[in-house]
């Protein structure tokens, strides 16, 4: 157990691993720590689940130093990532902007989270009203009871 | 994967040629003039393999130019070595080892296609091997509209 806990805060203390090569990084501190915020939004296209700062894939690297050299250029943050969006699309960028075409993406959990309450809300409505219509389970008649009465007899 | 070049002017490129065609490579402004086709291909790419016989038919029917953008060579001549092996049915060759034009195109994978009309701008891009099939029914005819436009 003692091992687990110091395991766990190992890991908790890990370094975030990237897959930069020391010798794409910028010289310039300060601009090296903008690239890598953008690179840690976009998407290596490749790879789909991972950003560009995650990946070994070349042509995640290829977009790392592109990164870097628009940088360097002294385009914005915003005009980097705009340039890679303009490429690729939206899908380029981890966390999708919120606007129009993404509006299902970003509504979709709330909706959905909305639908199951509705849905469970309806099902507890619907128990409800069955329990109530049932009629009250003693309720036999004076002829059945006395026709029960008589079969349950006959075995005993 | 959007074509997100749809419509739009090919994106600025300016390609060095690979080894073996030292005297020209391939740039955005060869684009303008006539209707071709832009393949984007590597030497290390197996579906590349897989379309090459059909890219080397379209060269021999004569029907549209065809550029290639060599990608992410490894060496520099493991490109022109592939295509003396298999075949060059391409008018124009860009070595393009650092992806410039592959993300200006945005290219996820090779091969990919784009068809460019007469005035430079990106009409149709397709994924993967182009075959026959693809030709007939797809390129061809926008092609053929495309001449009958004017644009050709």
């Amino acid at each position: 157990m003692r091992y687990l806990i110091v395991l766990l805060g190992l890991l908790a203390f890990a370094p975030s691993v990237s897959a930069v090569n020391p010798n794409e990084m910028l010289a310039d501190p300060l601009m090296e720590t903008r690239a890598r915020e953008i690179s840690k939004g976009l998407r290596c296209v490749v790879c789909q689940n991972q950003s560009i700062d995650d990946s070994d894939a070349a042509l995640a690297r290829d977009l790392r130093v592109l990164v870097r050299e628009r940088l360097v250029a002294g385009d914005s943050d915003h005009e980097v990532v705009e340039y890679v969006v303009s490429r690729y699309g939206d899908f380029v960028l981890l966390k999708p902007p919120f606007k129009g075409a993404t509006l299902v993406l970003w509504g979709g959990p709330v909706l959905f989270v909305l639908m199951a309450l509705l849905a469970g809300f309806e099902f507890y409505r619907r128990q409800r009203r069955v329990a109530l219509s049932t009629p009250a389970a003693a309720s036999l008649s004076n002829a059945e009871r006395a026709r029960l009465d008589d079969l349950l007899n006959k075995d005993g | 994967m959007p074509n997100m070049l749809a419509g739009k002017s090919v994106p600025d490129f300016d390609l060095k040629p690979i080894k073996g065609r030292d005297t020209q490579g391939f740039s955005s402004t060869d684009l303008k003039g006539s209707v071709a086709l832009v393949n984007i291909f590597g030497s290390w790419c197996v579906a590349c393999q897989l379309e090459h016989p059909f890219l080397m038919d379209l060269k021999g029917s004569g029907e549209v130019t065809i550029h290639g953008i060599n990608w992410r060579e490894e060496a520099p001549d493991a490109g022109p070595a592939w295509l003396t092996k298999h075949g060059d049915p391409y008018a124009l060759v860009g070595d393009d080892p650092k992806s410039r034009a592959a993300i200006a195109f945005g290219v996820t994978g090779a091969p990919e296609t784009f068809l460019v009309d007469a005035r430079g701008v990106v009409r149709h891009k397709i994924v993967g091997p182009l075959d026959k099939k693809i030709w007939e029914n797809t390129l061809k005819p926008m092609i053929e509209k495309l001449r009958k436009g004017g644009a050709s």
